[in-house]
This record gives C-alpha cells, sequence and structure tokens, in this order.
C-alpha cells in the first residue's frame, strides 16, 4: 500500500483548511519560484522522466504532450486549458480536488503554464460542480492577492493569469476540442483532427489540453522529483493515481493510491470489500463508464494500471471502479450506458448520433429479452459500425460497454431472450 | 507539394489539398454528402472513410490534408464495409417515403444507397419524426428527411453571410431550424435546395408538381438581372418547371438568387399571348395582320416623330432590329435607359464591370458608390463576402446605411462624400490609393439621377486620382440591374444626333413632338407622360406598359428564345429557348422585322444567324460570346455640379423589379414576407 | 421537440450586469463569445429560466447572432428553456447510483412530490428531473437541488431533504448519512496519520 508520506492529495476529504493557509501548511506553493527558475525545458523533462500519463483517461505522456507545443515566442499566444468536465460516470476524483485541494491546481496551473509557454489557462469546470467552482475561484483569488498569480507570479517574472470557466451540463465538453469549443462560446461539438490543440487550439493559438489531476499532481513530481514518482507503480504505469470505488462494495469511497495496485487489494483494504463478499462478485467496469466489462475471473489478479487493462480488453480510463455483484442486472446496468451516451451525443456525426440511438434502444429490449436471438449479433455488428468511424472517441466509447457485455455475459442475454420467448414481438 | 498514391495512382497536389480532392483529380469518386467544394469542411456524414496506411482507423478524406508520402486505398473491403455500415445509419431514421419526395430521382442519398445501402432493414425500432420548420415561402421542409449534414447552415452562415439558420438541440434530436421560426432573410436562401442532398428541403412553390426524371433540361443564362447567371430551365412539355443554377466560376459558382430562381410563375401568368388594338378606349384583339397594319399606319404618320424605348429584359437582337428600323425611319429617338442613368455609350469602360466578377477575389480594398449589391446582385455580392471572409479585403460604402452582409465603413450618403474621395481629401482615398487590387463599384442610383452624369464624373476621377486603373487591372466597375443594359449600349441603343433620351421623348409626347413610342417591354418609365402619343407596346406581359398601349405586340420571355444578352461585365452570352411563347406571342426581332416590312422599310436579315451577324457589324464585341474583352479606360461623365440628395438604390422591392416578377405570386409573397419580417424586426416581437 | 415556452420579457439588473462584464473580462478583446454560457447562466439564476428575451439580451450583451446564442441554450442540459420549480430537484440514475438504489429514490420523489420527471409541482415548488452522472458517483445515490449535492440518499432521507425545502429550511448538502465526504463510511483508510512504517 501507498504509505501516507507518498500520497500527494492530503486533503482528500476535506479534514483540513482547503484555503491558502492550509494549502501551505501541506507544503504548496513551496518553493514554486525556484521550480520556475528551472526553466521551461527542465520542467517539461522532468514530467516526461516521471512518467507520468494523462489521468483524463487517455494515458497519453503529460511531457511529452507539453513538448509538442510550439518553441519560443510566436506571434500568437499560447493557452493551458484545465479539463474540469468530470463527467465519466462512475468518476469523482477531480471533483476532490477542485473543492478541497484547490491550490494542488492553481500551483500546477503555473508551473504547466510556463512550462508551456502560457501566460493564460483556463479551468473548464462543469456546471453542476457549483460548490467546487467557488472553491477553486476563491483558491484562485487568494492567489492573486498573494502574488502567486498575475504579472508576476511568485516573483518569477512570468505573467500568468488563470480563469475559471464553468460549463453547463454537456458530458462530450470533457472532449478536448468540444472543450475548447466550448469554451470559445459555441455548441460542445468535436473539431476534426488534424489540426490538433498544440498547433489549432484555443482561439486558433497553440493549446494543451490537460486533465485537473495531470495539472495538480505536477507541483509535488517537480518538487520530489520525477524519479520519486516513477518510482512508484509499474514501469510506464508509473505514479500515485486518485481512485473512485463505487457500486455494490460495502464502502464507496475516493481514495489515492499507487498505480498498478491489484484490484482486489483496492476493494478490499479501502472500499470494505464487494458487499456480500469477493464470491459474491459479478463484475466490474475498471475506468468509468467507457471500459469494457471485466469478469470475476479477470478481477482476481487485475493490476490497475494503464497496461494490464489495456492487456485484458479493457482500459485504466478514469480509475473509476464500478463493482457489481451478483444481485446485479448486468444487462440493465450496460443499457444505462447506452442509454447515457445515446443522451450526450453531441450530434454531429452520424455514427453516433444515429448509432447510439439505435443501440439504446435495442439494450432497453435486451434488458427484458424483447428481442431475437440474432439480434445480439446485430448488436454487436452496430457497435462495429459506430467505433472508429466518428470524429471522436464518444462513439467508441458508447459500443465498448455493450461489446464487453457481449463478450462477458452473452449466455445471461441469451437465457432472457428464450425466457421471454425467443422470437419476441419487437416494439415497432 | 505533397506527393500521395491513392488506390495505386501517384498524384502531386498543393499543400493544403484533402485527400478526397486529390482524389477526385485523379477521378476517383469518393461518395460524401456533408462535403461540398464552396462550404467548410464539416466532416460530419462520414461517408468519405478512405484507408490510409498507418492510420490504425478509417480516415474522413474531406477533411484529411493529403501528406507527403500518404498511400490511400478508397475501395478496399474495410472501407466499402465501413460505407455500408454509415449508410444503414443514415437510413435508419430516414423515412421510406421516396416515392412521394420532391427529391427522388436526383437524391444523393438515394444514389449512394443503391451503391452502399442493404437489401432490407435492420431497424426495428420507432423511426424519429420531425416537425416542419418554416423557412418562408420558398423552401419546404420535410425535417425528418435530414441527415443533419449541415450544408444548409453553412452555406446561409457562410456564403449568404446571414445568422437566422442553425441546429438546435443535441444528438438524435438535433433539429435544423430558422431562428424562432422566422422565414430566411436571405436573397439566396433557395440555394440551399439544391445544397441539400436529400429530400429535406425542397422548391416549394414547385411542391408535388413534377418528378425529375421528367423534366426536359436546357442550358441557358438567366436575364432577371445584371449578372447574367448561368442557368438551367426546366420544363415539362411547354411549361417552366423550375430555374437551377449551372456552375460557372466566372459568374455564379454555384448559386443562383431568389428571384431568378423562383420568379419563373410569373411566366405562365399575365402574359400577352396575341396582339390587341384599342378600339374606342378598349383593347380589343387583333390578328398581326391586322395590329402591325395599324402600327404601320400610324408611324408612317408620325414620319421622324418616332421613338423607342427599350426596356431591362429586352435582347440584343431586337434593340439592333428596332435601331435599323428608326434609322430607316430617320428617327434618333431610342434610349436603353428607361431609368435614366446617366451613361454613356461612347467608352465601353465607363460602363462595364471592368474587374470582373471573379476578379472581385483579387480586389483588396472597395468603395460601393450609390449601390446596394445585395439587393442589385445578390451573386456578386456573395463573391464581396467571399473575398471579405479572407481578411483581405477592405470595404466602404457611400449611399444608404445597409447590412451588406460584411463588415464595412458606411462613409456617408451622399455625392459630397464622393467628391471628398475624388478629391483625396477624404480618409478612405488612402486607403484605395495605397491598395494593390482597389475596386469602385458604382451602382444605378449614384447614375440615376439628374447630376448622375456629374457623379459618374467624380467616380472616374477618383479611379484615376486613386489608381483603380493600371496595368492588367481595372477597378473602375458599374452595377448594372438590368440585363439588357450593356447591350443596348453596346449597340448604341441611346439617342443620336438630334434624338431625345426618355426623358426628351416623354416630354415629347407631352408636347405633340412624338407622335409614335413604342416600348419594348419598357414599364418602368412614368405612363402618364406619354401625353397623346400612340403608344406600341412590343413585350411579354401585361404590365404597366402593355395597360398604356394602343397596340399591344405580344413577345418572348428570355426563357422563350435564343437571343444575345451582354451582362454588367461586358460578357456576350445567348439565351436558349426552353419553351415556345404562349399563343401567337413571337421572337421580338422578328415582329420587328415584320414591321419594318409593313412599313416598306424590310431589314435586311431573315434567319436569326442574319441579325446575330448584323450586331457583330454594330459592335465587334458581339462576336465573341462567354468571354471578356478588356476595355479601353478613359474620360467619363462630366464634373457638373454635385446635387445634395442621398444616393438611394432602385431597388426598393427585391423580389418585384420587373414585369415577371411582378407577375409572379411567389415573389408577392416573398415580398409580403419580407415586409412583415421587417415590421417585426424593427419592433422586436417575435412570432 | 416541443413547442417553445411562451416568452417573458428579460433585461439585465443592474448587479447581473455587473457580473456579466467580470464574466466578458475573463477573455481577451473580441472573444467575449466565450461568455455566453455564464451570461445565460447570469440570465437564468435571475429569471429562473432562460426565456427568448433572455436570449437577445444576451445575443445582444455579447454582439452575437440570437441564433448563435439559442444553439448554445439548446445544446446545454443546465439552461432551462422553459420555467421550472423554484426548487429543481435533479436525481441521477446513471450506473453508480443505479447500483446503490436510485430506483428506490426515484420512487421516494415521485410519491413525495406526485408529479413524474419533467413535471412541475402544482404549488411552483419543485420540479423533478432525471439527469445523467453529477460526479459524485461514490457518495451515490445523490441529487442536486439547487446548487446543492445529498449524496449517500435513503429514500427516508430524500424525503426529509424535500421536506425540509419544502418549510422554506435549507437542509444541510453532502451526505446525508454522515460520513466524511468520500472517505469510506466509518473513516478513510488512508491519511489518518499513523506512522506509514506500521503500515506497509
Amino acid at each position: 500500500m501507498l504509505k501516507d508520506r507518498d500520497r500527494i492529495f492530503t486533503n482528500l476529504y476535506g479534514q483540513h483548511d482547503w484555503r491558502l493557509a492550509g494549502a501551505r501548511a501541506r507544503g504548496d506553493w513551496d518553493g514554486t519560484r525556484e521550480i520556475l527558475a528551472k526553466g521551461r525545458e527542465a520542467i517539461v523533462e522532468d514530467v516526461k522522466n516521471s512518467g507520468l500519463r494523462g489521468r483524463g483517461g487517455a494515458g497519453f505522456s503529460t511531457g511529452l504532450k507539453w513538448s509538442f507545443m510550439p518553441k519560443g515566442d510566436g506571434p500568437r499566444p499560447h493557452y493551458l486549458v484545465i479539463n474540469a468536465d468530470e463527467g465519466e460516470p462512475g468518476t469523482c476524483k477531480d471533483r476532490e480536488i477542485l473543492r478541497f485541494d484547490p491550490h494542488k491546481l492553481v500551483e500546477g496551473a503555473l508551473l504547466a503554464g510556463f512550462a508551456i509557454g502560457a501566460h493564460a489557462a483556463y479551468v473548464y469546470i462543469r456546471g453542476e460542480f457549483v460548490v467546487e467552482a467557488r472553491h477553486l475561484q476563491t483558491a484562485v483569488d487568494e492567489a492573486y492577492a498573494a502574488g502567486l498569480l498575475g504579472p508576476d507570479a511568485c516573483g518569477s517574472g512570468w505573467a500568468f493569469d488563470l480563469y475559471v470557466h464553468r460549463g453547463a451540463g454537456a458530458y462530450i465538453c470533457g472532449e478536448e476540442s468540444a472543450l475548447l469549443e466550448s469554451l470559445e462560446g459555441k455548441k460542445g461539438q468535436p473539431r476534426l483532427k488534424p489540426p490538433f490543440p498544440a498547433g489549432v487550439g484555443l482561439y486558433g493559438c497553440p493549446t494543451t489540453v490537460n486533465n485537473v489531476e495531470s495539472i495538480s499532481v505536477v507541483p509535488t513530481i517537480l518538487r520530489r522529483g520525477p524519479s520519486w514518482f516513477a518510482g512508484l507503480g509499474r514501469p510506464k504505469n508509473s505514479g500515485t493515481k486518485l481512485f473512485c470505488i463505487s457500486g455494490h462494495v460495502n464502502k464507496p469511497c475516493t481514495v489515492e493510491e499507487e498505480m498498478s495496485i491489484p484490484l482486489k487489494e483496492l476493494i478490499e483494504r479501502h472500499a470494505g470489500g464487494v458487499r456480500g463478499g469477493w464470491d459474491n462478485l459479478l463484475a466490474v467496469i475498471p475506468g468509468g463508464s467507457s471500459t469494457p466489462v471485466l469478469t470475476r475471473e479477470t478481477c482476481d489478479t487485475m493490476l490497475m494500471d494503464f497496461d494490464s487493462l489495456r492487456a485484458a480488453g479493457s482500459g485504466l480510463g478514469t480509475a473509476a471502479v464500478i463493482v457489481m455483484d451478483k444481485s446485479t442486472d448486468i444487462i440493465r446496468a450496460i443499457a444505462r450506458l447506452s442509454r447515457f451516451y445515446m443522451h450526450e451525443s453531441c450530434g454531429q456525426c452520424t455514427p453516433c448520433r444515429e448509432g447510439t440511438g439505435w443501440l439504446a434502444r435495442m439494450m432497453d429490449r435486451m434488458v427484458t429479452g424483447d428481442a431475437d436471438l440474432e439480434e445480439i449479433d446485430l448488436l454487436e455488428q452496430v457497435t462495429r459500425q459506430v467505433e472508429g468511424h466518428t470524429i471522436c472517441a464518444l462513439g467508441d466509447a458508447a459500443a465498448w460497454p455493450i461489446q464487453g457485455l457481449i463478450r462477458a455475459f452473452r449466455p445471461e442475454m441469451e437465457r432472457r431472450i428464450r425466457e421471454r420467448g425467443g422470437d419476441a414481438t419487437r416494439a415497432a | 507539394m505533397p506527393k500521395l498514391t491513392i488506390d495505386g495512382q501517384e498524384i502531386e497536389v498543393e499543400a493544403g489539398t484533402t485527400v478526397l480532392q486529390a482524389a477526385e483529380m485523379l477521378g476517383i469518386e469518393i461518395p460524401r454528402f456533408c462535403y461540398h467544394e464552396r462550404l467548410a469542411i464539416a466532416g460530419n456524414c462520414r461517408m468519405c472513410l478512405v484507408e490510409i496506411e498507418k492510420m490504425p482507423k478509417p480516415t474522413a478524406s474531406c477533411a484529411m490534408p493529403a501528406g507527403e508520402g500518404m498511400v490511400v486505398h478508397t475501395d478496399t473491403p474495410m472501407i466499402r464495409k465501413a460505407r455500408r455500415g454509415v449508410m444503414e445509419l443514415l437510413l435508419i431514421n430516414h423515412p421510406l417515403d421516396c416515392p412521394i419526395c420532391d427529391q427522388g430521382g436526383e437524391c444523393d442519398l438515394q444514389d449512394q444507397a443503391m451503391a452502399y445501402g442493404m437489401d432490407r432493414g435492420r431497424f426495428h425500432e420507432a423511426k424519429r419524426a420531425v416537425s416542419r420548420k418554416n423557412f418562408g415561402p420558398l423552401v419546404e421542409t420535410v425535417m425528418t428527411r435530414c441527415i443533419h449534414c449541415t450544408r444548409c447552415v453553412r452555406f446561409i452562415t457562410e456564403v449568404a453571410g446571414m445568422s437566422d439558420l442553425g441546429a438546435l438541440g443535441r444528438g438524435e434530436h438535433t433539429e435544423i431550424t430558422t431562428y424562432v421560426g422566422r422565414a430566411l432573410g436571405s436573397e439566396l436562401s433557395g440555394n440551399i435546395i439544391d445544397l441539400c442532398p436529400v429530400g429535406a428541403l425542397t422548391n416549394k412553390p414547385a411542391a408535388f408538381t413534377y418528378r425529375s426524371w421528367e423534366l426536359r433540361k436546357t442550358e441557358t443564362v438567366d436575364a432577371m438581372d445584371g449578372l447574367g447567371a448561368s442557368i438551367r430551365v426546366d420544363t415539362r412539355g411547354n411549361e417552366v418547371m423550375r430555374v437551377l443554377p449551372r456552375t460557372n466560376d466566372e459568374i455564379n459558382e454555384d448559386w443562383l438568387s431568389d428571384r431568378s430562381r423562383f420568379a419563373y410563375d410569373g411566366l405562365k401568368r399575365r402574359r400577352l399571348d396575341r396582339c390587341y388594338v384599342r378600339r374606342d378606349g378598349r383593347p380589343v384583339e387583333a390578328s398581326w395582320s391586322e395590329a402591325l397594319a395599324v402600327v404601320a399606319e400610324r408611324m408612317k404618320a408620325a414620319g421622324k416623330a418616332v421613338a423607342a424605348i427599350a426596356g431591362d429584359q429586352t435582347d440584343c437582337e431586337t434593340m439592333a432590329a428596332v435601331k435599323d428600323l428608326a434609322m430607316a425611319l430617320g428617327s434618333a429617338h431610342i434610349d436603353c435607359r428607361q431609368d435614366g442613368a446617366r451613361l454613356e455609350a461612347g467608352l465601353r469602360a465607363s460602363y462595364l464591370f471592368n474587374s470582373t466578377i471573379a476578379g472581385i477575389e483579387e480586389a483588396d480594398a472597395l468603395v460601393l458608390v450609390g449601390s446596394n449589391p445585395r439587393l442589385e446582385a445578390p451573386v456578386l455580392n456573395a463573391r464581396i463576402r467571399k473575398r471579405w471572409l479572407t481578411g483581405q479585403l477592405t470595404v466602404a460604402a457611400i449611399g444608404p446605411e445597409i447590412d451588406l452582409t460584411y463588415r464595412h465603413q458606411w462613409l456617408g450618403d451622399g455625392p459630397s462624400v464622393l467628391a471628398d474621395l475624388a478629391a483625396g481629401t477624404h480618409p478612405f482615398f488612402k486607403v484605395l490609393s495605397q491598395a494593390e487590387r482597389p475596386m469602385l463599384i458604382l451602382g444605378q442610383g449614384g447614375l440615376a439621377r439628374s447630376d448622375g452624369s456629374a457623379v459618374l464624373g467624380r467616380a472616374a476621377h477618383l479611379a484615376d486620382a486613386a489608381g483603380l486603373v493600371k496595368d492588367g487591372w481595372n477597378g473602375f466597375n458599374v452595377l448594372h440591374t438590368a440585363a439588357a443594359r450593356v447591350g443596348g449600349l453596346d449597340l448604341g441603343f441611346v439617342p443620336g444626333m438630334g434624338g431625345r433620351d426618355v426623358a426628351g421623348i416623354l416630354d415629347g409626347a407631352r408636347s405633340g413632338a412624338i407622335k409614335v413610342v413604342v416600348l419594348l417591354g419598357a414599364d418602368e418609365i412614368d405612363m402618364d407622360g406619354l401625353g397623346d402619343a400612340f403608344v406600341v407596346y412590343l413585350g411579354s406581359h401585361g404590365d404597366k406598359g402593355a395597360a398604356r398601349a394602343d397596340v399591344i405586340l405580344p413577345g418572348a420571355a428570355y426563357t422563350e428564345k435564343n437571343a444575345t444578352y451582354v451582362n454588367t461585365e461586358g460578357r456576350v452570352q445567348r439565351t436558349v429557348r426552353a419553351v415556345f411563347p404562349p399563343g401567337e406571342a413571337k421572337e421580338d426581332w422578328r415582329v420587328v422585322r415584320a414591321l419594318s416590312e409593313a412599313l416598306g422599310k424590310t431589314l435586311p436579315y431573315d434567319t436569326l444567324d442574319d441579325v446575330q451577324t448584323r450586331l457583330a457589324a454594330i459592335n465587334p464585341v458581339f462576336g465573341t460570346l462567354d468571354g471578356v474583352m478588356p476595355a479601353a479606360w478613359g474620360r467619363c461623365g462630366d464634373d457638373g455640379p454635385l446635387d445634395g440628395a442621398p444616393f438611394v438604390s432602385p431597388i426598393v422591392d427585391f423580389y418585384r423589379t420587373d414585369p415577371i416578377s411582378r407577375a409572379s405570386e411567389t415573389m408577392a409573397a416573398c415580398s409580403a414576407g419580407a415586409a412583415t419580417q421587417t415590421i417585426q424586426g424593427k419592433t422586436g416581437t417575435h412570432g | 421537440m416541443n413547442a417553445p415556452a411562451p416568452d417573458e420579457p428579460f433585461a439585465f439588473t443592474p448587479e447581473s450586469l455587473a457580473r456579466a462584464e467580470a464574466e466578458i473580462a475573463k477573455y481577451p478583446p473580441g472573444r467575449q463569445q466565450s461568455a455566453v454560457m455564464a451570461l445565460l447562466d447570469i440570465a437564468q439564476r435571475q429569471q429562473g429560466w432562460v426565456s427568448q428575451s433572455a436570449i437577445e439580451a444576451v445575443a445582444a450583451k455579447l454582439e452575437m447572432a440570437p441564433m448563435r446564442v439559442q444553439e448554445v441554450a439548446s445544446f446545454y442540459t443546465m439552461y432551462n428553456l422553459r420555467p421550472v420549480g423554484r426548487h429543481h430537484v435533479q436525481v441521477c440514475t446513471n450506473i453508480s447510483c443505479l447500483l446503490r438504489g436510485s430506483d428506490e429514490i426515484v420512487a421516494a420523489l415521485r410519491e413525495r412530490l406526485g408529479v413524474d420527471f419533467g413535471e412541475t409541482t402544482e404549488d411552483g415548488d419543485f420540479t423533478l428531473s432525471e439527469v445523467e452522472c453529477l460526479g459524485a458517483c461514490v457518495n451515490a445515490p445523490m441529487m442536486q437541488v439547487g446548487d446543492d449535492y445529498y449524496e449517500d440518499l435513503t429514500p427516508e432521507t430524500a424525503r426529509a431533504v424535500l421536506d425540509a425545502l419544502a418549510k422554506g429550511e435549507t437542509p444541510a448538502p453532502g451526505p446525508q448519512g454522515g460520513r466524511q465526504f468520500s472517505a469510506p463510511e466509518g473513516g478513510p483508510t488512508t491519511l489518518t496519520g499513523a506512522a506509514d512504517e506500521g503500515e506497509s
């Protein structure tokens, strides 16, 4: 288990003062100026060497992403945009940072912004997080008042402004290019890529979009050194990670653990174990709603990191562990996710706009068995028609849970259809 | 200049070219719905997927820039499967109403479904139904058919420069609609019918009146404004069923204005289809020989006191014949400027749109003088906007303060600002004189006024002073609203030595000095001013001129004859007959030819070829079709005093400018709708 | 889509206007459109919902076409394009809440309010809405009322929250079972201050 002294988010449960004084007491804003004095490239190198991979779901190297930004001062300003549009079902980790450790994010924003040559950053926070946005804004105001942000941030000579931008209810804005569209005051519809944000991002300027957690761990990484962070977890899966354990566990919680922790250990040590015991486990969605479900057998030995979960045909995603015991109507659970993707499809491109609705309606019928047996194959085929054919990854995210369901629970789907009569009348 | 390989063929393309465009250059067709070469790339339909080696997923070729060394496959099993998948998803919520859909037979979705569709449906859920939307009198909507390609929204936003069309909601509930259900406000709205790849947006006035495969298609030229857009007139039997634009990059690209597209029902209403002779104050039907005999008799009696005024849609053949006949009669009282525009026939460059329409895309500074191109030539206005959108064109306007669909400096409303500009004392003079390709567009609103010659003179002076005319560039432009005008000037259909202009003819008619006035479809003059003159109306419609006429001679509309028109650029073009004139109506020049015979002054041409040869003899510009010859620049206009009156656009009601559009019920509905919306807009109330 | 709600006149109050200006100031000159979401929110907080007049007021303030504002207002779920009750009860039914009994919470709310999703009680006090994941999954099941999250709900505590609101009280937001935010029930397993050495 991760030692408390290696935990970054030391106010995860809001036991302490989340404001500037409390944050400083916990080590935030300590030596920030000296870190900045090391220069842009040194910071990027350190973050690269730490092995930090993006905490928003895709798991791309944060340092490498930063290095895609144009070097030096071009004619266009650079922007840092922080994705706090947390909305992946099962996921509630950034919320804790925003409300209880906002100064980690503010300090991280300054360091990251400096590293990519940005003088301004926007935090795009989901609209429903009203309290969280208030805390964050308070932290920003405190930082300005203390000279930590502003024309001479931390006395570094680097001008840096940080703004809080509230969303208004659209999961798709968690997709980075949709987020940029939304930030520009438009509908949150993903952009075509290329061009990528590092070339053409916010207001057409070079932009890096990072997740809240990715940015918030940066100050600690830079203070304690990249090798400290890289030494945690398995190679290429380094560091600590916030896990949200929800569903059928005895004690749902959010916890910071070492990357690559065994799933079973994570659940049993922190979440009080599966309701009714480990043997009562049916399945786990390991990384938020878009990651395919794992069956009980896979869960026994699964390590919670990017590469192990990918190898198992799923993904770490946002590390939102959704636990389902044997009482679960697994088809209904996945059907609920299909409804979610239908609801959140932006409507821009054909496969997602049309496919998510079709999938959701077929899934609704699968719940009651109101389907033909062959429709399981049809369902699978439609997920393939959506997957990989859309502008952004929402289409994939809608497809994978269903594919995972069919892969792992096809007999259950068939049983329901047979019990209902095998060739039920279809919803017309 | 990246070099890439598509389906085994290598091609080098300019940087920025997309894979889809590169494939097109090789003759490889890639299916698409949302992509349109004149609109921003949306990449949303996902039909144009291709396989690019080393890329993990199929790629939308419309949005992917060609890259060096790319190896592209457009027709692999994986791609066919992907497209079939997209096609099925496009069809699940698309109604199966092709048999009653006006798009049937010319529907991209239908066509592509033949290639990529399945032979049966696998979708067993309830289909989505979407309510119809009000787009106004021109565009019918069946939004259940919409495939959300957003071509219409992009056209209205980007090309037409309006922001009253959008996509509301999200996901499968996304709906294209106008702002609070108001009619579209653009004069170019009909183009979204052409752009719509399915039957969601169709031709409202023509709804359910034809099937596309029944129509005979005639490629011809528009005469509803001075642009001479390339059009296709679709007919069934002897009836015009619709008018569509043809692609012509030099003039109208793919676009057509709503009047040019939709006024065609006016071709079937209020038509003059036989001769009439006024007897005892009432028009009485007459045969051609009777009518011509009456006219000949009156003309002979009038001697030289005969005058002719050409209308805005009179073809060149007719004007040449009338001019020749007038000369034979010894009259020099002819004029083609029924609005009184002070244009001179001598110097061709003084009345042409010299920069050419396509040349707008090279301009970097523009001043509009007495012109509202949005109403006078909407398609040309879209070209200005297109250039303005690149950020390389600065626009200023002298005239009424109006929404041109692009940002511009309004310099003032009257000639004094023009005088300051010409004198070099106005700040915008510097913008013009420092520009590489500066333009001036002088509208009829600056010319059709008593000080029109002085306005022309100042504009020409400005052209000289600011360097608008230079090697390889002539930035002096006159924007015409009448299809007949440039041809008339080219033919010298203006008063000859001792001849009277329109005002003079009217004076003469009042005083008795002019005994017979021939109106060639001229309906925009003050009919009361014709006094006791004997009026002969040769034209197609029972409009103001016919109401005043003593003899009516039925002529042919522009869709009913092979005739020559010269557009505002000086481009000589020929219409092609799509239908025959109604009843006993005839091509106008043949009527003039017959009249000449009745007068005993038989004109020396019997065939269309003969007249057209005569045109070229009068002015060699008629020898070259479809091209634009640069015209030599020189002095024009005069230095006379300028009036203080503000410039006003000659077009008060865009939808009703001429006998055809005034006869059109569709245009009447548009006109009424536009008036209502203006009132709504002003009071801020919403429908 | 349903027919639009009848309009209700709207003008920014001086206070709203001041807040709008502060939001606009966050963005570079000429990029005031970025403030459209904030201004719609300000308008909604002032008027209770976003009327057509409010959309036009926002458009005018930001020099945007009303259609572009309308598109934004219709895209995001938090803008109420028709009036809602004094308390907008938004209950999450997504997976983590579903697994922890959101069906029972929904049933309790329906019964307590006598309305279904999308409806408002006759007294105008409550509108009930079903929403997607609100990002408080380890504190499921939960609902949002106004700006506040009520978490770890049971049918009883859910009813109690509504009862309190109906009485004009402000029930304390957060976990209704009394635990420390997202820490495991019964106390954190980490950050306990215990010596690390003893733990591993």
